[in-house]
């Protein structure tokens, strides 16, 4: 069946079983919002992945671009009568033009310096977002209205479970089918070698500006979809705290791979609600799994397993 | 005239705060060839295991040499637990390492203090200088002299002593100091052992002034950061520099420009910088061999 249907839709049709699967096994509407949290900040991690994974290079700042989207669907219908779909997309217009315009000097950077730059455009986002109080409730945050579409009021947990699991599909696909295409041929070049990439033509600086633009849309859909899923928006979303969840997701469930991306959310989401009892001990947990996690499994979850199941095979 | 002097010395204050930071920070990174993020908890740690050892009836100067001693142990263990292990990384892995590393021990400060801020009382009283019109609090003379204590002997160890030379030598060419006998080990341990130190007595000097709770060591780290960057990272001479520029740019933006987006400063210097000196005010451009 794998090889008739390819690697791709195979992982598509895999993730959209789970997806409709998983609601039989739920007790109650915590579940539900729990999962759909799992599917935006998986939405945020493949784009990130993208970035991180396919182009090779790192963002320690995008949490800002999560929180521009965010925001956009909070101050859009709030401050300028938008609808709240027009604010989604004024967001991620938003994002892709921030990105755009600070890519082009940011991403000449490499290593440290790539990190801490991505670093510092982020926290600014979060420290304007912080600031304007009059635009955005300051560090209480403000409240965001509801989704509504031709009449029908968007909410309750269990709608916002199959919305997002929608975002996701669409989202995975996306990147799946990039690997295929010049472009995505092109951002593993580079990942590899910059320098060999340049010299087999391929235009380096373009299409690492198109890995931070695809990455930023990407974090600022997921972004508007949390704000509208909570009603509710906060600069914590926007902040480095976040940037560095989105960056472990990542890493954690192992660069380049888009099904790691999703496990590595999974994780990170539902630990902490496992880990509720242990309130106090949320990050110094965190912490912990960070660089355990980064000392033992250094390719990440997802492709640490694929090697051992090929061991095992052969 | 005297509001000038006043920025100028509360500038200079924070900015031998932020060099200190940028010290431990360069240190570090010259050494190990790490960018550590968890900086700015050494300069947490030092600040709060002071108060509470004070809090709990050891005199000040115990409190404060017991602080030292926590930090650089923490030091040591983040090398030797965190960093060690993870030996061949590359540079980003080792940055989630160590921002991992400030979290958790945000979070154990958490667990085994408390949420709340916390003061010191200046170490030799309350009572302002007055300088042609400036008001001084002697605890920026602490800092000032301090800080500068620190600098002469960090600069005596690396010129004058073994240990230094061995630093300098790993610094340059771990290899190769390896080979003439340096243990490259011991030296990276020592390196952060002594960031630890730097970075907890920046934060027991600052404390009576700033005041300390357990989460202000992420935007010192990130300070200390653009501080480093902005004299060109691994240079000790550039770090103090930049840390005190940095204090004064934030010092004169807050007084003249806006008071609000005081902390926004480091990190459009940070932008700034790399954007047009990626090597800093006084580091070498370095071209990379293929």
């Amino acid at each position: 069946m794998l090889n008739l249907l390819g690697r791709r839709s195979a992982i598509l049709i895999a993730l959209a079983v789970v997806m409709a699967v998983l609601p039989l096994l739920f007790p109650s509407s915590y579940y539900f919002r729990v999962a759909a949290l799992v599917w935006v900040s998986a939405l945020a991690a493949i784009g990130l992945n993208i970035l991180m994974g396919k182009a090779g290079q790192v963002s320690l700042g995008h949490a800002g671009f999560f929180g521009i989207g965010a925001y956009a669907v909070a101050i859009g219908p709030a401050h300028f009568g938008l609808h709240a779909l027009l604010a989604v997309l004024v967001g991620a217009l938003l994002s892709a033009m921030l990105a755009f315009l600070v890519g082009r000097p940011i991403l000449r950077l490499k290593g440290h310096y790539l990190a801490i730059a991505t670093l510092g455009l982020g926290v600014l986002v979060a420290m304007v977002i912080t600031t304007e109080s009059g635009w955005t409730g300051g560090p209480d945050g403000m409240p965001v209205p509801k989704l509504s579409l031709f009449g029908w009021r968007v909410s309750g947990s269990t709608t916002w479970y199959w919305i997002t699991a929608g975002l996701l599909l669409i989202g995975t696909w996306f990147a799946l089918n990039l690997d295929d295409t010049p472009t995505g041929r092109a951002f593993r070049a580079l990942h590899d070698s910059e320098i060999a990439a340049r010299t087999a033509g391929v235009h380096v600086e373009r299409f690492k500006l198109q890995a931070f633009v695809i990455a930023a849309v990407y974090a600022s859909i997921a972004g508007s979809a949390l704000a509208m899923m909570n009603g509710f928006v906060n600069p914590d979303q926007a902040g480095f705290l976040h940037s560095v969840e989105l960056v472990t997701m990542v890493v954690l469930g192992g660069l380049g791979s888009i099904v790691g991306s999703i496990v590595g959310a999974a994780v990170l989401v539902v630990l902490p609600q496992l880990l509720t009892v242990f309130q106090d001990y949320e990050h110094f947990l965190l912490g912990l799994i960070i660089i355990v996690s980064m000392i033992f499994m250094r390719d990440g979850m997802v492709p640490m397993l694929a090697k051992l199941t090929m061991r095992a095979r052969r | 005239m005297s509001e000038l002097l006043q920025f100028l010395i509360s500038g200079l204050t924070v900015g031998a705060v932020y060099a200190l930071v940028a010290l431990g920070f360069t240190l570090v990174y010259h050494a190990a060839d790490v960018v550590n993020f968890a900086q700015g908890e050494f300069v947490m740690l030092g600040g709060m295991v002071t108060v509470f050892a004070y809090a709990a009836g050891v005199p000040l100067p115990l409190a404060a040499l017991l602080a030292v001693i926590v930090a650089v142990v923490v030091g040591l263990l983040l090398y030797w637990l965190a960093i060690a292990p993870a030996r061949g990384a590359s540079a980003v892995s080792l940055i989630i390492i160590t921002i991992g590393a400030s979290i958790l021990l945000r979070g154990a400060a958490q667990i085994v203090f408390d949420k709340q801020f916390h003061k010191l009382p200046a170490f030799s009283g309350d009572t302002p200088i007055h300088l042609l019109g400036a008001v001084i609090q002697p605890q920026s003379l602490w800092v000032l002299g301090g800080a500068a204590l620190v600098v002469l002997t960090l600069y005596y160890v690396m010129e004058r002593t073994l240990i230094g030379k061995a630093v300098v030598a790993t610094a340059a060419n771990r290899l190769a100091a390896r080979l003439v006998g340096v243990n490259v080990t011991t030296v990276m341990a020592l390196a952060f052992g002594g960031s630890a130190a730097i970075g907890a007595i920046a934060g027991i000097l600052i404390t009576p002034i700033t005041l300390t709770s357990y989460d202000v060591g992420t935007l010192l780290a990130l300070k200390g950061f653009a501080a480093a960057m902005l004299g060109g990272m691994g240079n000790p001479l550039g770090a103090v520099i930049g840390g005190l520029l940095l204090g004064l740019l934030e010092s004169f933006g807050a007084g003249y420009v806006s008071s609000t987006y005081k902390d926004a400063i480091a990190f459009i210097v940070i932008l700034a910088v790399l954007f047009v000196a990626p090597q800093g005010l006084v580091g070498r451009r370095t071209v990379e061999r293929v």
